[in-house]
């Protein structure tokens, strides 16, 4: 017990004095929610958008109000003719017009509907599709204040309907996901290359010949990065739902439980990765091209799952976050119970076992 | 009394025979020096005798206790020190001791009073506080081997412990290598230095894996003939068939 407390004490020295590890472990996390949060949104507020309408009736008028008294359209120009409708993307920094049709209103009672388009830049699909989708949302909810109480006549926008997120918040699809790469930086990426550190100054060696048992070795080098995790992942939480208004719908209890077996998952990785690994570099390598880049990519934090080919999705099935990430929204986002997600929770508990009996056997191996 | 004994102790790894039916003993205060080119497979036998490595055969008794079978034993009655001087940088000299001290299970009473005692003998008592990556080689070097043997160990092993140092300091160190010996701690040490060689009281020179010279260094001069350490050492290292690494 002695020697294990002397241990850990060391372990967090080394911790407290490297300022870029202070910086990794505690100002990153926090800066990864403030941008993904807020920055590097896919969320768009404040789009300027222009309008040409030859009908200028009061159904145009109450459309372009509406619009613009949302929190994510500024009502620029009113355009004069087509031909300005490009250089509206062009010499300016529009995101979105609208084009009504002529005799907008009396067409909207007739049969064929009132032609209205959304034109956005296409040379940005995502913030493209964006725009199109909240704007046409937009429209469909005026349409039907308008018909409150009378038969549903006009017809002007097809109705999109979000499920779970109905405003679109970006950070709820995103916490988890920062959830996801914060910790396996930190379990996975700093465990691996502490522990190859001490390989690669040669003191690991005089550890091994000292009466420390390995597993002792290995635990109070884990501990630490386990404490840490725990740290972010409460500041993580804390930030989420204060500065960012993302719900915990579900229980607060499941959502640590999966929290803390995803952590056991990326510590048995870090942990993995330090037995094939004999410079920090390496280590630094493996975690951050072999998880870091996964984890972003085919986790579905950031792309959708669905949308990538079928090998990529084959891929992404081995990929600890993925899991993590879906029984999240499970949890967090959509308040479902323990039930819902048990087959993540059994994958991941699997994986980790897995990876946990295959790095302590390579250890022993090298001490042969 | 021998305080290490090894009979016919051999490692192979596949079919390449690192250490080859190697038998000595080493008694009790005695400076042994474990002599060999690169490749010649010291480490290997080290890390035998270390409970780093079990032996493919043979047997090896260290500090009373068997290294088949008593490797924890062995660890908590001998000091390592390793050619890289392995501390760590990130903490203070004094932090350094109380880890090693901890780890080997030195009283907590003992070691303040013994921290300073350590660093008074060294001069040092006015790094207590200094980081270890701010301190010259050669200290780090005195400060290894003074951790190496905080816990009064039977038996301490020195891997190449004077690389990379100036001629003064490598004095100054095997100054304190006598000193340790004195105390009754028997020195187990790995060199390439043959000057070094003269310093021990008796050497074994090993060869592609097995020991073919063990005497004291006046001893084998006058077997082969030679002026110096150094000359006894090539006359044997030409028979090598390995190439060192």
């Amino acid at each position: 017990m002695k020697q294990f407390a002397a241990f850990v004490q060391k372990e967090f020295y080394h911790i407290l004095r490297d300022h870029w590890t202070m910086i990794i472990l505690l100002v990153l996390p926090i800066l990864m929610v403030i941008l993904f949060g807020y920055g590097i949104s896919t969320e768009v507020k404040n789009t300027r958008f222009a309008v040409l309408d030859p009908s200028r009736d009061v159904l145009t008028q109450g459309i372009v109000n509406k619009l613009a008294n949302s929190e994510y359209f500024i009502l620029g120009d009113y355009l004069t003719s087509n031909d300005e409708v490009e250089t509206c993307f062009t010499h300016s920094d529009y995101g979105l017009v609208l084009v009504f049709g002529s005799r907008f209103a009396e067409q909207a009672m007739e049969p064929g509907g009132a032609q209205i388009q959304l034109i956005a830049d296409g040379s940005d699909p995502n913030t493209a599709s964006i725009l199109t989708t909240y704007a046409s949302s937009l429209i469909t909810s005026y349409q039907q204040e308008m018909m409150k109480g009378e038969t549903p006549k006009m017809m002007i926008a097809p109705e999109v309907k979000l499920l779970y997120n109905p405003s679109m918040k970006n950070s709820f699809n995103t916490v988890p996901g920062i959830m996801g790469v914060i910790i396996i930086l930190i379990c996975a990426l700093m465990t691996s290359v502490s522990l190859t550190r001490e390989k690669e100054h040669g003191t690991m060696e005089v550890l091994l010949v000292s009466p420390m048992r390995p597993m002792l070795i290995i635990f109070s080098k884990v501990i630490p990065y386990f404490c840490i995790s725990l740290v972010n992942l409460a500041t993580i939480l804390l930030l989420a739902h204060f500065m960012l208004g993302v719900p915990i719908v579900g229980s607060f209890g499941l959502v640590v439980l999966i929290s803390l077996i995803y952590i056991f998952v990326s510590l048995a990785l870090g942990l993995f990765i330090s037995t094939v690994a004999e410079k920090q570099i390496v280590a630094l390598l493996i975690s951050g091209a072999g998880l870091m880049l996964p984890v972003v990519y085919l986790s579905g934090m950031m792309f959708p799952l669905e949308s990538m080919p079928v090998a990529l999705q084959w891929v992404a099935n081995i990929i600890p976050a993925k899991w993590f990430i879906i029984a999240m929204r499970n949890v967090m986002i959509k308040g479902l119970g323990f039930m819902s997600v048990i087959k993540e929770i059994a994958i991941l508990t699997l994986m980790g076992t897995i990876i946990i009996i295959a790095s302590l056997k390579r250890f022993k191996i090298r001490l042969e | 009394m021998n305080i290490i004994e090894a009979l016919d102790l051999t490692k192979k790894f596949g079919t390449f025979t690192a250490v080859d039916h190697i038998s000595f003993d080493v008694q009790k205060g005695e400076i042994f020096g474990f002599l060999g080119a690169n490749g010649a497979g010291k480490t290997t036998a080290m890390r035998m005798l270390t409970g780093l490595s079990k032996p493919t055969s043979g047997k090896g008794v260290v500090a009373g206790f068997d290294i088949n079978t008593q490797a924890e034993q062995i660890k908590k009655n001998i000091g390592y020190m390793s050619q890289k001087f392995a501390l760590y940088e990130d903490l203070k000299v004094w932090e350094n001791i109380r880890l090693y001290a901890g780890i080997y299970g030195v009283p907590k009473k003992e070691i303040e009073p013994r921290t300073m005692a350590l660093l008074q003998q060294l001069g040092f008592e006015k790094e207590k506080d200094t980081m270890v990556k701010s301190l010259p080689l050669g200290w780090k070097q005195k400060l290894a081997f003074s951790v190496a043997i905080f816990h009064e160990p039977k038996i301490v092993f020195l891997d190449e412990p004077t690389g990379g140092v100036d001629p003064a300091a490598r004095r100054n160190f095997w100054e304190m290598i006598y000193e340790a010996a004195d105390r009754g701690i028997t020195v187990f040490v790995t060199t390439h230095y043959m000057d070094e060689a003269e310093y021990c009281n008796r050497v074994s020179i090993m060869v592609d894996g097995r020991i073919d010279a063990l005497d004291t260094p006046n001893n084998l001069k006058q077997q082969f003939g030679a002026k110096s350490m150094d000359d006894v050492f090539h006359h044997l290292a030409r028979k090598s068939t390995r190439n060192g690494d």
